[in-house]
Formats: C-alpha cells, structure tokens, sequence
C-alpha cells in the first residue's frame, strides 16, 4: 500500500514538472506583455524599462528556473493586469465557479438519472426515443451556441432570466455567494443549464446502460420470481448496482467542469476563475495564465490520485499490482 | 436593489441562524421577476473592466474613462473637448520651468475631507513616483511645491507647452486618505505593490464609488457635494463589463442595460430597427493608417533595394487605395476618410493638408514606371485582426487594390498579442496602425512616437528606419515652444511633410457606436470616454 503510494506521488510530482515546464514554455508564445502594458507613444527607453522589472530580459533558462523557484514556494508571481498576487486572485474567482459547478452538478444528477431510468425502463417508448434524441443535440451543440440560444429565448424574448454576472452577492467574509438572493438564484439558472447539459447527457446514456445491464441480471429476475414490488426491484435493488460507475464519472467530471467552465463562464459573464483565464490570454497576462494552468493539472492529478487509491480500496485485486 | 449587510464570519449554529435569516429576509422582499428600469439610474455596459481604481497603477484608456467619472483632474476637458478650469480655477507661467496653479476652494472629497494645496503635491509625487505605471503621462515635471493652502507650484524640467493637456488626465486624490490606508506609494505590476487604492476610490467627482465587483460591476451614486453644477438627472451610474459580444447586445435588448459600448458593427442594423433603441455613431480620435518601411531592403525581398524609398512608389501605393469604397463598404459609410495623421479635432489639424491623393489606377502605374518599377514589386502587408474595426476586410481589400497595379503583397494578419510586438521589432513592411493621440489629444504626439527619427527618446513607435531631418528638428523645436499659434504652425509644416512626401498612408477614423435606449440621452466624444455627468436618462 505504502508502496502504491508512493508511486502514484512520485508519477504526480514528474507530471506538475512537465505542466510547469509547458506552461512557461507556452508563454513564449502567446504574444510580447510589454507591448499590451506600455502607453501609446512610449520610448524605446520606457519599454526596455518595463522589461527589465519584469524580469523578461533575463535568459530564457534563468527566468524558467526562477519561475519553478516562485512555484514551489508557493508564490505564482503578480498578475501583469490586476497587480494582484495571482493566487489571491483566483481565490477570490473560486466561489463564483465553485458554486456554478455545484449547482450544474446536481442539475445534472438529479434529471440525467430518473431519465436515464425511465429510458431503460421503456426503452422502446416514444418518451424515451424523444429524450434519447434530444439529448443526443444537447450533447453535440457547442456550449456557447447552447448559452447564446438560451439567452436568446429566457433573457431577450421571455424576459424572466438576467443574460449576464452573478446578480446582488451576500458576502460570508471568506466567501461571496449568490444562493442567499434571489437574483442571484436566478442569475444561476442559465449558466447553470448551460454546463450541465453534457454532464447531464452523459450520465443519462450512463445510467440507462447500466440500467438495461443489471435488469437482465439473474438477481433481479429472482427477485421478480419472488414477486417483490417493483417500485422496491427498480429503486432499491437495481438503481444501486447501477449507480457505481455513476459516481466515478461525476467525480472525474466535478474536475472537468471546474477546468473548462471557461466558455459558459465567458457566454454569460460570470465572475470566475474561466473568464478570468480568457480575460488574461488577450492581454496577455503570463502569470495568471501560467497560474491557471497548474492550477488545472494540479487538481487532476489530484483528482486521479484520489480515484487511483480509492479503487484500490474498492478492488482488492488491484492493490497486488 | 437589495442591500444586504455584510456579515462577520460567525461559527457553528450562529452562522447557519444568520444564513437562515439572509434566506428569510431575501424571500420577503421578493422582487418582480424583471424588475423596471429605475429613474434616473445609467446602466451601462462595455466590453472591458476597469483594470484597477488606482489611477497610477495603469496606462489604459478604457480604465482612465471609468475613474474620471470619480476623480476630477486639475484640468478637464469640455463637452467641446477644450480644456477648461476643474479643480484649479486658473494658473500662470512664472518662469518656464515653474507653472503657478490656484486651486478651488470649498472642495471636498466624497468621505469628506477638504481639498487643498496638500493633496495636490502628494498625488503629483505619487504620480512621479519611479514605481508609477502611468508616471511617462506627466514625464515633464520633476517636482511640485506648496505655495499655500490653495497654491501649488509644478517644477518642470524644461519649458513644456502640453502641460495641461497632460494634467487633464491625471486624477486628483486625497492626502489624509491616502496616508489612513497607506497608499502614498503607487500600486505597481512590476513591482506586485497593490494597495488599497487599486479597488477603492476617494475623489472629488460627480459620483461617489458605492461598490465594485472586479469582472461583474461598478456602481457608482451622484455626489450631492459635488463643487460643479450638475448637467445630468442621474441618481446611479452602474457599469458592468460584459466580455462576449452576443451577451453585451442581449443585456441591451432585454432591457438590462440601458447602453453598450461599443456595439459590434454586425449588430448596429438590427439594433436600429429594435423599436425604443437607437445607435449613436461618429468618427472617433483614432486614425488608422498605413506605416511603411524606409530601411534598405524590404523583408518581403530581401536583396534587392527598397523601392518605398522613392516617394514616386509610396505616391502610386496611396493612389492605388480606392478609399470611398473602403468607407462605403466596409466601414459602412460611418468613417471619416484621412490624409492626415491626426483627427480634426486634436491640435495640429488643418483641413487644407487633410486631402487624400485621389484613386487613380493610370496614375499609380504611371508614377511607379517612372521610379523604375513598371512591372510593380513584391512587399510584405501586415494587420492585426483583433485591434481596430474590420482590419482584416481593410488589408485584404488593399492587397487586391494593389494587385492591379502590380504590387505582388505577402498578406500577413495574426492577433494583436503576436502583431504588435513584431511589429515593434521591425518585422514588418507595410502595416496598419492606429492612432488617437490621447491622453493629450495633440498632434505633438504623433510627431514624438511615430514620425522622428527612433533614437531611444524619440521615436518610440517608429522602427521602421523612417528619418526626416526637417520633421526631427521641429519636433525639438515644438517641444519646447510655449507660444501656442508658433507651436501649432510647426506640427502642421510636420505633417504638410508628411503628407508630401508620402510618408505614412492615412487611412481612416474610425468610428465609435454606442446603441442604447431611446430614454437615454448621452452626448457623445470621439475619445470614446463615457462621460455621464453630461447624461439626461427620462422615466
């Protein structure tokens, strides 16, 4: 087990190595900051001057071994836009996400599942070809088509929804939540909508697969042979077989759309860590680029550590490895 | 709108009690689910947030807009965009490196502190602080001194006749306030310094700033104090930065917003026809043009002698640009057609050089046969596709133009983040550029960055080799030249050179769309600052 472990830290470590190293390499890229920081009409002088606080004079290596140097102890450096600290920065972005994230997350959970049973249970329905069919577009549209036609039906022509931002927040002293107003909760429901939808198909298709699978298996037919309700057969018996896989996915998932809210973030103007992220590639604001960056790897590397150990305890067959 | 209070972190059941009777108090007081657009209140939305409150801590146009609306500066500009008097009432040339500014009295900031002699030097120290972002916009003074308590001396570090055009743009703030929450020092990206100004302000101006959310808004209340008369109706200002084009429109359309700055160009027509919405369009301050190079070879043919060096080639490149039809077309008649490298409204314009040479094809071929190039030649034409309006229709409508007259271009368009410092390097052949002169709104500008000789002070944003020594002398020369008529003679012989001699190809200004409500009334600037305390909004 201590073993396991210590593999599993050692791939993670050589991983961060590799996301750092590409992160900073990536910003040799995305365009000179100097030239987005400076006023028009600047002097050569000035420039130059800029250049070297920022230290983008320095050779290419010195500047990458002080930057892993920043990493490690902890300090991501300053924003170039905001002159913020970037790890205050995207902390004060987290709740905005985070609660985006839940919420979607539990959208999806709570419709993708009944559907995905009344999908397998009548899988020759008209309901269920519908759904199946509808989903189907859900899944395959770009999110920001999906957004702007929401927009379009619940902000411009109906009018019941904001189109844009958090609405009025409550602030906890560590945390600005919009779930305590009711703009707030209803600044919520598009975006919300909007991430959910792949997540919400996904599991969907999931759920009615596995579904199908398990109420082919003999225990349920026994079950029925023993004439049990069936409310309890599909509820109690089947669903929970089913829902194993269900929860792995969901958890890889809470990290992929933790990741990538980036466009419904950008659709619909919402303070988080993803349009903070788009925000800073047209500046170009380096330093929270590179922030966000590990930022990422680093929560699916955690991500996948966590659900390497957990099956391990789950599957004893998997910890002789 | 709900206020609700900020709360303290509590623990264990306290807190949950305390979320409890949020939840209540929120439900209590329900609001109809589109609630009506308030009296008197501005809602407006761009596409950019400010990038901080401190006005020292950037150099960004936008941000500059935004703050004004809380700050005043010494001098301000005027609905006509003359500068006129604001928080000094006059001033005198003592000697010439010593300016005498007699500030008003009765002033007061929004949390009430006096104005006085006090705050002006300390903001001015701030502002030459070496850790200032913005410290090149007043790059002329060295010093500041208190005469008395409504009396400052500014120190310059030579006769400079443009010190009011720069003193426009930097924003008074409060000594005392300053010193309370240690911020006489300028928060600075270089050097990660944020300080407590970065996200709150203190100013003298015509609204207080009540609260901002970075990325979501800023709302800002009338400030009853304020020492001018009011020429608004206005109770609120709220701005909100709305990042996606489609969602900034739909905010306008929905009734959000009562104004988007800017709108996108493919939207005006529908919004337009929207009933009880309207679009405000003029030509802004920025002027977009054609840079050349005036090295030995052209990156595009290495090798071979530069043929822009002749002024024949660069007469039959500008007269081989069919301009009306770049305006009728693409810019869909709401630009103003240039030849020079200023807008009519910055100093230094004369409508008598502000004449382009006319589309003529025969011409062009002529001109370039007789320097030498009858089969035309082969250059580089490079443009951003992200910066200014329709920039990547423009240069391929050029690159076809120039094509009939058998200049073979090598069309290069790519992102801003990528295209200016390339073009900074000297990269490029023929690029476009813009232009708008600001802060100072002087053409002195234009002659200091872009037409003399690079030699480190001078000629900041010219790389490409371009040297006039008439053109370097009355730059010097207008300098220092405090006698406004000599001054304004001299940057017009500058650009009556320019133009003869064919040294840029102007293009364009380009315009500036606001759409918004038809209740709204907002007077607007071709230096694209919203200015809402010259707004009349109707119930």
């Amino acid at each position: 087990m201590l073993r396991l472990l210590s593999v599993r830290l050692f791939q993670a470590i050589l991983v961060m190595v590799a996301v750092t190293a590409i992160a900073f390499v990536m910003f040799r890229f995305v365009g000179d900051p100097v030239a987005a920081m400076v006023r028009e009409g600047a002097t050569q002088a000035e420039k130059e001057a800029l250049r070297m606080a920022l230290g983008l004079d320095k050779p290419i290596l010195t500047q990458f071994v002080d930057f892993v140097g920043q990493v490690l102890t902890g300090d991501l450096g300053t924003s170039f836009r905001y002159q913020q600290p970037v790890v205050s920065l995207l902390m004060s972005r987290l709740p905005a996400t985070l609660e985006l994230v839940i919420v979607a997350t539990v959208l999806a959970l709570a419709v993708g599942i009944p559907l995905g049973v009344l999908c397998a249970l009548k899988p020759n329905s008209v309901f269920s070809r519908l759904t199946q069919a509808t989903t189907l577009v859900g899944i395959s549209m770009p999110t920001f088509v999906t957004g702007l036609l929401l927009i379009l039906v619940f902000a411009v022509n109906l009018r019941w929804l904001p189109s844009s931002g958090r609405g009025d927040l409550v602030d906890l002293g560590f945390w600005q939540t919009g779930f305590l107003s009711l703009s707030g909760l209803k600044s919520l429901i598009l975006p919300s909508i909007t991430l959910a939808l792949f997540q919400l198909t996904l599991i969907m298709r999931l759920v009615r697969s596995e579904m199908i699978d398990v109420l082919s298996s003999d225990y349920i037919r026994f079950a029925f042979a023993r004439g049990l309700p069936r409310a309890h057969i599909y509820g109690r018996l089947a669903l929970r077989n089913a829902l194993m896989p269900v929860v792995t996915v969901t958890g890889l998932q809470i990290g992929q759309l933790i990741a990538f809210a980036i466009v419904t973030e950008t659709v619909f103007q919402w303070p988080g860590m993803g349009l903070l992220f788009t925000n800073a590639v047209g500046y170009p604001d380096v330093p929270v680029l590179a922030a966000y960056l590990l930022f990422v790897g680093f929560l699916f590397v955690m991500i996948n550590m966590a659900v390497d150990i957990l099956y391990t305890f789950i599957d004893p067959r998997l910890r002789t490895r | 709108m709900q206020n609700f209070p900020t709360y303290a972190y509590k623990s264990g059941r306290a807190r949950v009690k305390t979320y409890m009777k949020t939840l209540l108090a929120g439900l209590a007081v329900l609001a109809p689910l589109s609630a009506p657009a308030f009296a008197e209140t501005l809602r407006w939305a761009a596409s950019g947030d400010v990038i901080s409150y401190d006005p020292n801590a950037q150099v960004d146009s936008f941000t500059q807009s935004v703050q004004h609306i809380v700050f005043d500066p010494l001098v301000r500009r005027n609905k006509e965009l003359k500068l006129e008097p604001a928080l000094a009432t006059s001033w005198e040339i003592i000697e010439p490196t010593r300016w005498r500014f007699k500030l008003r009295e009765g002033v007061t900031f929004h949390e009430g502190q006096p104005f006085n002699a006090d705050d002006v030097v300390a903001t001015i120290e701030r502002q030459i602080d070496p850790g200032a972002r913005n410290r090149e916009n007043l790059s002329a003074v060295t010093g500041v001194e208190k005469v008395d308590d409504h009396t400052v001396d500014l120190i310059l570090r030579g006769p400079y006749p443009l010190l009011l055009n720069d003193l426009a743009a930097i924003y008074i703030l409060s000594k005392p306030w300053m010193e309370e929450h240690d911020a006489l020092k300028p928060g600075n990206t270089a050097t990660g310094v944020v300080t407590y100004a970065s996200n709150h302000a203190n100013g003298t101006g015509a609204f207080k700033l009540k609260s901002y959310e970075p990325d979501s808004r800023s709302v800002f209340e009338v400030n009853k104090d304020w020492w001018d008369k009011p020429e608004h109706n206005l109770t609120e200002v709220e701005f909100r930065p709305i990042a996606s084009d489609a969602t900034r429109v739909a905010a306008l359309l929905s009734g959000e917003v009562d104004m988007v700055v800017p709108v996108p160009l493919q939207d005006v027509d529908r919004i337009a026809a929207t009933d009880g919405l309207k679009v405000v369009e003029n030509p802004s301050l920025r002027t977009i043009m054609l840079a050349l190079n005036f090295k030995k070879e052209l990156h595009a043919a290495p090798g071979v002698a530069n043929p822009m060096l002749d002024v024949k080639v660069r007469q039959a490149l500008w007269h081989a640009i069919d301009l009306n039809t770049i305006q009728k077309r693409l810019m869909r008649g709401k630009s103003r057609v240039a030849a020079m490298l200023v807008a009519p409204a910055v100093t230094g314009h004369d409508e008598a050089i502000d004449v382009p040479l006319d589309y003529d094809i025969d011409k062009a071929k002529a001109l370039l046969a007789e320097a030498g190039y009858p089969d035309g030649f082969k250059t580089g034409l490079s443009c951003s596709n992200d910066r200014y309006i329709a920039d990547e229709q423009i240069c391929l409508a050029i690159s076809s133009m120039w094509a009939k007259i058998g200049v073979q271009v090598d069309l290069s368009v790519e992102s801003k983040t990528t295209y200016f410092p390339r073009m900074d390097n000297g990269e490029l052949d023929v690029y476009m550029l813009g232009w708008a002169s600001l802060p100072p709104m002087d053409g002195f500008s234009v002659l200091q960055a872009l037409l003399a000789t690079n030699d480190g002070t001078y000629g900041g944003s010219n790389p490409n080799g371009l040297s006039d020594p008439r053109i370097d002398a009355l730059a010097r020369s207008a300098a220092i030249e405090l006698d406004e008529a000599k001054r304004v003679d001299m940057l017009k012989e500058a650009f009556r050179i320019t133009h003869d001699e064919a040294l840029f190809i102007p293009l364009h200004q380009q315009p500036v769309a606001w759409a918004m409500s038809d209740k709204v009334d907002i007077p607007q600037f071709p230096d694209e600052y919203v200015r809402p305390w010259f707004a009349q909004v109707k119930k």
